[in-house]
């Protein structure tokens, strides 16, 4: 399998404060990578700089690589917009837009310049059929997003993101405000996307680790303290503080 | 413990009573209004009085019809929302979303002051430099004219336009726009596809409240409309509802006095029918 997104000695700057050292990680394609830790580890904050959202905080700074398909993301000349394309991105309080269903579907297609009809109703049954979603919400595709449940906006929102042909799907704590069977759902549905995307996945919880990825990096006060398969990191970590915080010691 | 209560019952009529001032005003207004323009109507005739084309208050044979005045208003406000619509929006657009803190706070400043100037200020500077200008221009006998009130009405509308969608489009959830930009469109595309469709009801509010800012304004129209009563044209001296009924008053008697009223009781509807529009947009906005 070879490695989709590889970083190399990343650190971070919020102005004067370092929130990610030496950051080092291989990242396989087509794979769920879940990062743990806890609140305050940098683990968001890494996520964010993979698809360069870190770019809308000020004061932000960032050096070393960060790469992706072997080109550096933070290059001049790449365009972020495109590289946003690529790598979607899933936030933690489901944030469908104030428009149906449809439409919320069909923005990032239409953004990116597709107008056919025929070609977007195709693009927005294949993205919800996708997501899981397909069989709830056909009958109301021009209903407004909002008025789904907690669950059914955060798949949508997945949908959303799949509807441009993202590589990777970034997801950041995507289940964190939901109840308990809709984060099943969602899980299941990670997993199965895993066949066609790369799956970057933060999570505090870390039984959904266990239960879906396939890799786990324990980041801890900026610091990426271990990375490995996630059946070997959760039964023998090799690092204290890894054992300390899967053991429920901290955190 | 008695004494509390008695306190608490008093205070509370006293803010009864003052809550009452306002709305007993309103209602002494509109009473008075319909009152005293009522008659005038019934001795001309609504259709003569609405739709006559001529206004001679004070010949021998007088005539009071005020379309010329119905229609400088609406074309006067009309062109004020052509003018100052789409400068106050992306005005807006641009301080919510684009601009740096300082030059949102510099730019914020100086859309209030002009909230704050008078119109009689507005009105004199229009006097002085904008009629001239469009006399030398155009090359007019006289640049008082609809098109110097429209220009100073666009100029008067951009602070309630400009406040309230900045308002709106600040309270769009930075989720949408982060959403968005998430999915590769870029920062314009965010801000028109996604903020402003989001934020669409306050600024449709802030438009409506500039319609009735315009229509209502009386001094500085009044001082660079010419004032004289003809069927509106762009380049025609033209006198508005309010500045009809603002321009007579003084010398005014008899039927004509009571036309004037006539006159005031029709930009009240106006008024009441753009503050009906309003309120049915804000509670179109907190349902939505």
């Amino acid at each position: 399998m070879s490695d989709i997104v590889t970083v190399e000695n990343m650190c971070l700057w919020y102005g004067e404060h370092q929130a990610l050292k030496n950051i080092t990680i291989k990242i396989p394609q087509k794979s769920i990578t879940a990062f743990i830790g806890p609140s305050g580890c940098g683990k968001s904050t890494f996520l964010k700089s993979l698809n360069r959202m870190n770019d809308l905080i000020q004061g932000v700074k960032i050096t070393g690589d960060v790469k992706y398909n072997g080109k550096n993301i933070y290059d001049p000349s790449v365009d972020v917009n495109e590289l946003r394309r690529e790598i979607g991105m899933v936030f933690q309080k489901p944030n469908p837009f104030p428009m149906s269903i449809y439409d919320n579907i069909a923005y990032g297609p239409r953004t990116h310049g597709i107008r056919n009809k025929a070609k977007l109703d195709e693009i927005v049954e294949q993205s919800l059929k996708d997501a899981a979603i397909w069989e709830e919400v056909k009958d109301r595709l021009k209903k407004n997003a909002l008025g789904l449940s907690g669950g059914q906006q955060q798949r949508i929102c997945i949908a959303r993101a799949l509807a441009v042909k993202p590589k990777v799907l970034l997801m950041d704590e995507p289940t964190s405000a939901l109840d308990p069977i809709s984060t099943s759902k969602i899980e299941e549905l990670t997993v199965k996307l895993k066949e066609e995307y790369t799956i970057i996945i933060v999570t505090h919880n870390m039984q959904q680790a266990v239960r879906i990825s396939d890799q786990t990096a324990f980041f801890l006060l900026g610091e990426l303290v271990e990375y490995g398969n996630t059946e070997t990191l959760f039964s023998t970590p090799k690092d204290q503080r890894t054992e300390d915080y899967i053991t429920g010691r901290f955190g | 413990m008695k004494n509390k209560k008695i306190f608490e019952n008093v205070v509370h009529g006293v803010f009864l009573i003052l809550g009452l001032i306002t709305v007993g005003c309103v209602l002494l207004i509109t009473v008075y209004l319909f009152a005293a323009g009522i008659p005038a109507i019934r001795e001309i005739g609504l259709f003569p009085f609405l739709f006559g084309k001529t206004w001679e208050s004070t010949s021998a044979d007088p005539s009071y019809g005020i379309l010329p005045f119905i229609l400088t208003s609406i074309y006067g406000t009309a062109g004020a929302m052509i003018l100052g619509v789409p400068i106050g929006f992306l005005t807006a657009v641009y301080l919510s979303k684009l601009a740096p803190k300082r030059v949102k706070a510099a730019v914020g400043a100086a859309v209030s002051l002009l909230a704050g100037i008078p119109s009689v200020v507005y009105g004199l500077v229009g006097m002085l430099v904008l009629v001239p200008g469009i006399r030398k221009l155009f090359h007019l006998a006289d640049g008082a004219s609809l098109l110097a009130a429209i220009i100073v009405l666009a100029v008067m509308v951009l602070p309630s336009i400009i406040k309230v969608s900045i308002t709106a489009l600040d309270a769009v959830p930075e989720e949408y726009e982060y959403a968005s930009l998430a999915l590769g469109a870029t920062p314009i595309e965010t801000y028109f596809k996604v903020s402003v469709p989001a934020a669409k009801s306050g600024i449709a509010a802030a438009v409506v409240l500039g319609i009735g800012r315009a229509i209502g304004e009386a001094m500085a129209v009044m001082m660079v409309s010419g004032n004289v009563a003809n069927m509106p044209g762009l380049f025609e001296s033209v006198r508005f509802l309010t500045t009809a009924v603002a321009s007579e008053m003084s010398y005014s008697s008899g039927l004509q006095r009571q036309a004037l009223f006539s006159i005031a009781l029709v930009l009240f509807l106006f008024i009441m029918l753009i503050n009906g529009v309003l309120n049915l947009l804000l509670k179109g906005k907190k349902e939505a």
